[in-house]
């Protein structure tokens, strides 16, 4: 089964764990600045929100790369960036139309989610549920269960 | 080692940052944060010297697990000497200022001697520079907050700074970071603007990951996030209502201070309170509060985000209010709301922004307006006095009003801006100021908790909840339950928050864990991090040195025995209601037990033997 990450704004706190998480498992080291899940907040609405790569099926980044250093990892789906090749020329990060692939500065590569290998750090490290690994066939289902509740008889 | 081992020296005179190295064998006494700095301040000032004179500095410090994922790990604290109490003063925040301090590879940032300009200090990474803050001056916290991020372009860019009401000289000024946050107490912002800085921004790109034992680490910190979130304050309390869960529960037992203390339970709790803030209001079917919020790294996060009703009458034609903003917590809904006797919830809403916008805290400010209704009310102070306010307990539109003027130093908002112990004098009744050490109380009715009494009376940093929350065990039965109107075994129990509490502030975690966590839970996730072995018994002991560390600070500052008290009306005049009916504090029952049980001689002097003792 295909699993991918269901992020809800609505559990978000804003707590930042889970970038934490992921520059921990991706560079070692507790660094929001080098994570690849990113937690906006919208002030004047009070509301936060994760956001990351939804590792699209036809991957923009991946048909972009000059080097084909961008490739499917066929356990996780993911679209993973293979370092040694990477050249540094961002033109994956122009060619996403989600922003959710970015240049390191401090390697000269660009990085993006991989979902860690099929156990994304992330998901594990978020305490409110905001964050979750799922089949990737169902990732609204926790939706259409909140919006089924409303249909079943009222006691 | 979760030091970054470096800090910041700041000479604001002559306008240098200069590195140094940690001093490490301080940090293995005193550990980080609350205790480490109150160990810098106290071997680098003169206790005597004048609070807002550049003889005094400020230091702004973090903790070992300051910007790790230790939940909470994100705390700083501002350690000064006070302008409002003469004594120790130290300030604890959270938001995302102090992980980036530490992710720009800092500790700590010791600001000392008084700029001859406004300037603010610009941190990125290991680049430190004093800029010229002239347009900032003269701005709100929000304003300035606002306009370093356009300076910058740059979002993650992280923000403390100081507002209108610290420029002017207001006593209880704090120091606003993340526009919502503050390190609120005791005038540590007034003493910041004293030396005219306005700001800190900083960007730090660094990362921390020089954890000790990272497997250790995961595992410690991950049991006591489980702990967190088993538990029914941390886990469900918190979260859902915020501190402002206990409005009804502290009402209920009677320690609700009502209307400058003469009554111990208001009968507006419930229209200011928790429960309250999930309503939702008539004119746009929203409820006060927007969203919990976390602070870095949190796994509880107890932070209200809020919206005032857009129909109230404080901010029609204010669109820069209709947004949301740090909502209402307990200390700020009590002392703007049940100390005023005011229950209008929109009104306390409005008064908590203004609050953060401008930087003065809620307690003192409402605890003072408080003072103020009731030296108008026995005819001390008039119209007249006041501009044409009516001080009258209960009145909103007073309320309101005297937030707006203590934001702007204006009117008779320049006296309130003094702290109740200075008004009261002025106008001749001292008696009437709810303060100790000349720091205005926190909302829990010392009759009605009676540990909370000595906690008070012997608090470091004047009046203040969070030097030993007793009310854990007295009210909330953590770790064990005792009577909260029995004085018996209060001695200890205070001793054991204080030196315990000491250590947590000092360690880069929130208070708020305690009432999930013990020493326990805590001390392997500090050990993991650090070297020097910090158990449970080290982190107590270090409590202790911090305790007395700053209790000598005081000594050498010239307050004494005298003034570890209470107010008469708390020792004098029995509660009228609830189950603390016909008590008062019974302080003398405590005190002379507790000097005992400290090592401190019959004067509150820390002898010879306990000074050896701690290494003092």
């Amino acid at each position: 089964m295909l699993k991918a990450l269901q992020l809800e704004a609505e559990l978000c706190t804003g707590c930042l764990q889970c970038e934490m998480a992921c520059s921990y498992e991706n560079e070692a080291v507790f660094n929001p600045s080098k994570s690849r899940i990113k937690v906006f907040t919208f002030h004047d609405e009070g509301r936060f929100a994760p956001y990351t790569c939804s590792q699209c099926s036809e991957a923009w980044c991946l048909h972009a790369c000059p080097v084909e250093a961008i490739v499917i990892n066929p356990q996780t789906g993911a679209k993973e960036v293979i370092e040694d090749v990477c050249v540094g020329c961002k033109v994956c990060t122009i060619a996403c139309p989600f922003g959710t692939v970015n240049y390191n500065s401090d390697t000269g590569k660009v990085a993006k989610c991989d979902l860690c290998g099929g156990d994304p750090a992330c998901a594990t490290a978020c305490p409110t549920g905001a964050i979750t690994y799922v089949d990737a066939d169902h990732t609204g289902l926790a939706r259409m269960k909140a919006h089924a509740s409303q249909s079943i008889p009222k006691s | 080692m979760a030091w970054t081992r470096k800090i910041l020296r700041v000479d604001l005179t002559n306008g240098t940052c200069t590195p140094e190295p940690l001093n490490m064998e301080w940090a293995n006494l005193y550990l980080g944060q609350r205790g480490l700095a109150t160990k810098y301040l106290a071997a680098e000032i003169d206790p005597k010297v004048d609070a807002l004179s550049p003889g005094n500095k400020l230091i702004m410090a973090t903790g070992p697990l300051t910007g790790t994922m230790a939940s909470t790990g994100g705390r700083y604290s501002v350690i000064t000497k006070s302008p409002l109490t003469g004594a120790i003063a130290c300030s604890n925040s959270g938001g995302f200022i102090g992980n980036e301090m530490k992710m720009a590879g800092w500790d700590m940032v010791i600001f000392e001697g008084r700029s001859p300009t406004p300037v603010y200090l610009y941190i990125e990474n290991d680049h430190a520079e004093l800029c010229a803050a002239d347009h900032l001056w003269g701005t709100s916290a929000w304003a300035t907050d606002h306009a370093l991020h356009a300076t910058y372009q740059d979002p993650q860019l992280r923000i403390a700074c100081v507002g209108r009401s610290a420029e002017q000289g207001c006593l209880y000024s704090g120091v606003m970071n993340d526009l919502h946050r503050a390190a609120g107490r005791s005038g540590v912002g007034t003493v910041m603007a004293s030396k005219n800085l306005k700001a800190v921004a900083i960007r730090g790109t660094k990362g921390v990951g020089n954890v000790r034992d990272i497997k250790a680490f995961f595992k410690a910190t991950q049991a006591a996030k489980a702990v967190l979130a088993g538990n029914p304050v941390t886990g469900e309390g918190l979260p859902k209502l915020g501190t402002q869960v206990l409005m009804n529960v502290i009402n209920e037992v009677g320690a609700m201070p009502t209307r400058n203390m003469r009554e111990v339970q208001f009968e507006g709790a419930n229209r200011i309170g928790a429960e309250a803030m999930l309503v939702p209001r008539e004119s746009d079917g929203k409820a006060n509060l927007t969203t919990n919020a976390a602070c870095f790294s949190c796994t509880i996060a107890c932070g209200r985000i809020s919206t005032i009703d857009p129909k109230h009458y404080t901010i029609v034609n204010k669109p820069e209010y209709m947004g949301a903003n740090g909502g209402l917590e307990y200390e700020a809904a009590w002392a703007l709301g049940s100390d005023t006797g005011v229950d209008d919830l929109d009104a306390l809403t409005y008064a908590n922004f203004l609050c953060n916008e401008d930087g003065f805290d809620p307690i003192s400010f409402g605890a003072t307006v408080a003072a103020a209704m009731e030296l108008y009310e026995i005819g001390a102070i008039t119209t007249e006095t006041t501009g044409g306010i009516e001080m009258k307990f209960g009145s909103a539109e007073a309320l309101t009003k005297a937030a707006e003027l203590v934001a702007k130093g204006e009117g008779f908002g320049r006296e309130l801006a003094l702290g109740s112990k200075r008004l009261t004098e002025k106008y001749g009744h001292p008696d009437l100021s709810m303060t100790v050490k000349g720091q205005e109380f926190p909302a829990y009715d010392p009759r009605g908790i009676q540990g909370m009494g000595l906690t008070y009376a012997t608090s470091n940093r004047g009046a203040c909840h969070l030097r030993s929350y007793t009310v854990s065990s007295e009210i909330l039965g953590v770790p064990v339950k005792t009577d909260p109107l029995e004085t018996e075994g209060k001695p200890e129990l205070v001793k054991a928050f204080q030196d315990a509490t000491a250590a947590v502030d000092s360690s880069g975690l929130c208070v708020f864990t305690t009432f999930a966590w013990t020493l326990e839970d805590i001390a392997p996730q500090v050990d993991a991090a650090c070297e020097g072995n910090w158990t449970t018994e080290k982190m107590l002991e270090a409590g202790e040195r911090i305790w007395n560390l700053e209790r000598q600070f005081n000594l050498d500052a010239g307050l004494t025995a005298a003034d570890d008290t209470l107010p008469k009306r708390l020792l004098k005049d029995a509660a009228k209601t609830g189950p603390a009916k016909g008590k008062v504090n019974e302080l003398h029952k405590m005190l002379p037990h507790y000097y005992e049980i400290r090592g401190w001689t019959t004067d509150g002097v820390p002898t010879a033997e306990t000074l050896t003792r701690l290494g003092l």
